[in-house]
């Protein structure tokens, strides 16, 4: 268990540009045990995806390189499962179906016809999918489609399983939902996870790991934070820890005053990532976006909120 | 949705689906007054116009003598029937009569070979299209997807795609026409030449919008689509079959609509100028016989051909609709 799994060594990426290359990432290293959990959170624009499509296999990098068990990774598997932010279903298969294609891909000749079945139920299952798995994506919210998508990535049984703002576009109420479900199937299953987030609370309450990047370009690792709160976490409890807030306010000192992003780009590139952020520093006094759901928690009692 | 008013058949389904018959049939009527409206200003006009044009061959047809003819048309048809099956019927009597007499007499059944009528050349000229239709998409549609997933391939073709595309079929046809009479020797044909030739021309005209359209689908297909096609390490084949043609497939269709109507309307062409059995040769015979009843005849298988052409495109309408995987696209 505490032996090196994933290894990023030396990472640097150079995008081609009529202006010459650019260069997004620089020398990004990071060693990640088996079973952790880390979050990579940054600005937007700051190199977070390139990094987990690099360990994904979908883009190459220019030096260093990736190892999984001791292995190179240099084109994307099944064995680097990815969950995509717009869930990335196919609209054409049913939610059963979009599993399966995963599964008859990975499990070919190694499981029988009524295993696959088996196994794509009990993935479907996990996720609380049960009820509506012969729906087609355009038939189900945008909560439930994310759940396919996390399904069909854990039924591949990765070696690790990237989630790329796996709940960034969803309400909070369901992002709350969700969360609560992943923890759940990591406290069963272990998995190694790189989450990219945006969410400060998020980060914090899924995490072993925080990883804050700096601004791009030429992106690295800024600092690494150890999230040592015992598992199983719950957001009520933890929302009155003062251990729980001293790590939220440490990656908001790096977010928003060793990393503050310059006022220029940040306001003409994507003024609505900015907004959101500003909304998580909010949290602190306010109870804003997901400081509200863990009011109404409180106040209504847990079941209310899985209803919704 | 299915009440777009574009739909023709619409309505009427409309009625047998409604819970409501009552109201739905009054909706029928709305919605049916504009079009019938429209069709009786046609009429008159058309009428009126027609009265007032005068040819070699007479008075332009109106209204009235089309129906007429077509009446003719159809009574003509039922004619040559009847003595198609009065001389097989000859035929079998006669050879009844030999066998009688002698047990070991040859006999032989004469195919019948009257002359072709209206409705005979429609079925020709619907068996020539749907063949060469059938054809063109055969070839278009693998083409238009190894372009499409192959950015090299597609700078390659481009430029002789573009150059084809505008061609007429009756550039084509002189040469379809020779090389065909050239390379289709054989001493029992499966197919006529004039076939062959009509088909072959319709499919060089009609093969070009289907692989354009695919092409263009194909390259359209998301960027998350093809992350999840490489970590799952689909194979060539199942990332065609499972990714790449569902998300074309609207594209596609665009493409086999535009070609199955460019199809029918160089078929007409390609048949009356090479004398090819059909439609435009009925009309190009109709056009040299030169009666009084000519034109009226004409007139009705302009009708028809519009008539067959609107049907074919609701076929295939439907058909898209059967294999759309987006229920909620408006289709029209």
């Amino acid at each position: 268990m505490t032996t090196t799994h994933l290894e990023l060594t030396g990472v640097d990426i150079e995008f081609p540009t009529p202006k010459g290359p650019f260069k997004a990432l620089d020398n990004v290293n990071l060693k990640i045990k088996k079973g952790e959990y880390i979050s990579l959170i940054g600005h937007s624009g700051c190199g977070k995806s390139t990094v987990l499509n690099i360990v994904a296999g979908l883009y190459q990098a220019t030096k260093g390189g990736v190892l999984l068990d001791g292995r190179e990774v240099n084109e994307p598997g099944p064995e680097r499962a990815v969950v995509f932010q717009n869930h990335s279903l196919l609209p054409w298969l049913t939610a059963y179906e979009n599993v399966e294609l995963a599964v008859k891909q990975v499990f070919k000749g190694k499981k029988s016809k009524a295993e696959m079945k088996a196994w794509i139920e009990h993935n479907l299952e996990l996720v609380h999918m049960t009820h509506a798995m012969h729906k087609r994506p355009d038939e189900i919210s945008g909560g439930m489609k994310q759940r396919v998508g996390i399904a069909r990535a854990l039924a591949m049984e990765p070696k690790v399983l990237l989630m790329d703002e796996p709940f960034g576009a969803l309400d909070a109420l369901t992002r709350a939902h969700l969360q609560d479900s992943l923890m759940e199937i990591q406290n069963e299953l272990s998995n190694t996870v790189i989450m990219i987030t945006h969410d400060v609370d998020e980060a914090v309450l899924l995490s072993d790991r925080i990883v804050m990047m700096t601004n791009g370009p030429e992106a690295t690792v800024g600092e690494i934070l150890e999230i040592d709160l015992p598992r199983p976490r719950n957001r009520i409890e933890l929302a009155d820890d003062p251990q729980y807030n001293h790590y939220r306010a440490a990656v908001l000192s790096f977010l928003y005053e060793k990393q503050r992003k310059p006022e220029e780009s940040g306001a003409a590139a994507k003024p609505a990532k900015k907004e959101k952020l500003a909304r998580n520093l909010q949290n602190d006094t306010t109870e804003e976006t997901t400081g509200a759901v863990s009011t109404a928690e409180t106040t209504t009692g847990n079941d209310k909120v899985k209803a919704a | 949705m299915s009440h777009s008013s574009t739909n023709l058949f619409s309505p009427v389904l409309a009625i047998f689906q409604s819970e409501n018959p009552g109201a739905s049939v009054l909706s029928f009527f709305k919605q049916l007054i504009m079009p019938v409206i429209g069709i009786l200003v046609f009429l008159l006009i058309w009428d009126i116009g027609a009265k007032n044009i005068h040819t070699s061959l007479g008075t332009f047809p109106g209204p009235v003598q089309v129906y007429e003819q077509t009446l003719g048309l159809i009574d003509e048809h039922q004619a040559e029937r009847n003595k198609e099956v009065a001389f097989y019927e000859r035929q079998e009597k006669r050879n009844a009569k030999k066998l009688a007499k002698n047990p070991d007499a040859k006999v032989k059944i004469r195919p019948y070979t009257g002359k072709p009528t209206f409705f005979d050349q429609i079925g020709t000229s619907l068996v020539t299209v749907l063949a060469g239709f059938v054809l063109a998409s055969l070839i278009a549609i693998p083409a238009g997807i190894m372009i499409g997933l192959n950015q090299p391939l597609y700078s390659a073709l481009n430029p002789l795609i573009q150059l084809f595309k505008p061609v007429s079929p009756l550039a084509w046809l002189p040469l379809v026409t020779m090389v065909v009479s050239a390379l289709y020797v054989s001493k029992d044909p499966m197919f006529a030449k004039s076939f062959i030739t009509s088909l072959v021309t319709v499919s060089l005209c009609c093969l070009w919008p289907t692989l354009l359209n695919t092409a263009v689908g194909v390259s359209a297909i998301s960027k998350d689509l093809q992350n999840v096609s490489q970590v799952l390490r689909l194979s060539f084949m199942t990332h065609v079959v499972k990714i790449v043609l569902p998300s074309s497939i609207p594209m596609m269709f665009t493409g086999l609509r535009l070609s199955l109507g460019i199809a029918w309307m160089v078929l007409i062409a390609a048949e009356m100028l090479a004398q090819n059995p059909g439609l435009g040769k009925f009309v190009w015979d109709e056009f040299q016989n030169g009666s009084s009843n000519s034109l009226g005849r004409i007139m009705v298988a302009v009708l028809v051909i519009g008539l067959i052409g609107f049907m074919l495109d609701r076929i295939m309408l439907l058909i898209q609709k059967k294999v759309s995987w987006d229920k909620t696209a408006v289709l029209r």
